[in-house]
């Protein structure tokens, strides 16, 4: 029994370390157009449609690598139907899981927008953060500067 | 012998035969990881929902722009989150490398993977508290956010909150796996997968260890490159 067992998995192999290779080079391909588009995607407007449509390509790059990892690497392709099967069923709650929650969070979003003043205002108001930090640094040696003063005074 | 390899498709549960056609261990390990997935998908789903709720959001590319050894202020973003992403790829094609050594009976090629990986990891952990430690001098932490939105808005401790959080939660997934594979190393150092006549042990650890990987590719995307 062993032995056909053995016999059964080399079978189901797939192509070794040829295979290997392939898979390696298809991620890294993938991962170096992610990273083009994100440089890409800089100069885009911060809101704009070009900027959102950019992400989606991502986010498709991202499930073809999640792809190739399980298929290959972690060897699921090459198993048998039953085990595939029961690894991929359940994971398709997540279509659900992730289009209800996202859906919820923008809902929310409109909501507090429509109904919540406060919450509407604090997402106008602009904070100088860059001047802040500056002034700080700025003081901080001011003000070292007039101790050592007073301690030579 | 001769009736097992004749069984058709439809006789599956009939008996004699196994339904999955892996080991126990290996079924285990694929359940965990299953269980695994569920739990880094509700941290990554609950921060989508977070953001989708919130009007603004900080800029990735003005966050994370740093890299070790540059001076301060330079703007490289994206290179160092890449160079991190390279590292753990590459760490997981050594772990294929190692269990397809095993598969041949391979001690030496198995010794020497496993420890490419071993060096992967650590490298990427390196990495991780070099990009902890400096975002944290920066003044960001669980509860404290020094960056703003995009549009110059106040931003909520959300971002850092989650950021620290689901990295966090990862890098010790890459640090237990590092443990694993030094385990791992140590028992084919001490011939224990050559008297059991398999190494079967290391293709368990190498689907977590993959399974790490891809974990990252899901964390890298959402908080770097989105």
């Amino acid at each position: 029994m062993e032995h056909t067992h053995t016999e059964a998995t080399e079978q189901h192999e797939g192509g070794g370390t040829k295979e290997i290779w392939k898979v390696t080079i298809i991620l890294s391909v993938l991962t170096i157009i992610e990273l083009a588009l994100g440089f890409w995607m800089m100069g885009m407007g911060l809101e704009s449609a070009s900027r959102l449509a950019v992400k989606g390509t991502i986010v498709i790059l991202m499930m073809a690598k999640a792809f190739y990892i399980v298929a290959y690497f972690m060897h699921l392709k090459h198993e048998i139907k039953n085990l595939i099967m029961t690894i991929v069923v359940p994971l398709a709650l997540f279509v659900w899981f992730i289009t209800a929650f996202l859906y919820d969070g923008n809902s929310f979003r409109h909501l507090r927008n429509t109904y919540d003043p406060h919450f509407k205002e604090q997402s106008t108001i602009k904070v100088e953060k860059k001047e802040h930090t500056e002034t700080k640094e700025k003081e901080a040696p001011k003000e070292a500067g007039k101790e050592e003063k007073k301690t030579v005074e | 012998m001769s009736t097992t390899t004749t069984v058709t498709p439809t006789k599956l549960w009939s008996g004699g035969k196994s339904p999955f056609n892996v080991e126990y261990g290996k079924l285990m390990m694929w359940y965990f990881l299953m269980s695994d997935a569920f739990t880094f998908g509700a941290f990554l789903i609950s921060y989508g929902t977070i953001r989708f709720s919130t009007n603004g959001w900080p800029n990735p590319n003005e966050v994370f722009r740093s890299f070790p050894f540059a001076p301060e202020g330079i703007n490289a973003p994206l290179v160092f989150v890449s160079v991190m992403t390279f590292i753990l790829i590459i760490s997981s094609v050594t772990m294929v490398l190692a269990v397809h050594a095993g598969h041949n009976m391979d001690k030496k090629g198995v010794v020497r993977n496993l420890i490419l990986t071993i060096i992967g990891g650590i490298l990427f952990l390196s990495c991780q508290a070099w990009e902890w430690n400096h975002l944290h001098s920066e003044g960001a932490w669980w509860g404290h956010n020094p960056f703003l939105n995009h549009d110059g808005t106040a931003s909520s401790t959300n971002f850092t909150n989650y950021f620290f959080t689901i990295t966090g939660f990862h890098g010790f997934h890459v640090f237990s796996g590092v443990l694993i594979n030094i385990i791992m190393l140590i028992m084919t150092l001490t011939d224990k997968f050559e008297k059991r006549g398999h190494y079967l042990m290391i293709e368990k650890a190498g689907l977590y260890w993959h399974f790490v990987d891809l974990v990252w590719v899901f964390v890298f995307t959402c908080f770097y490159l989105i």
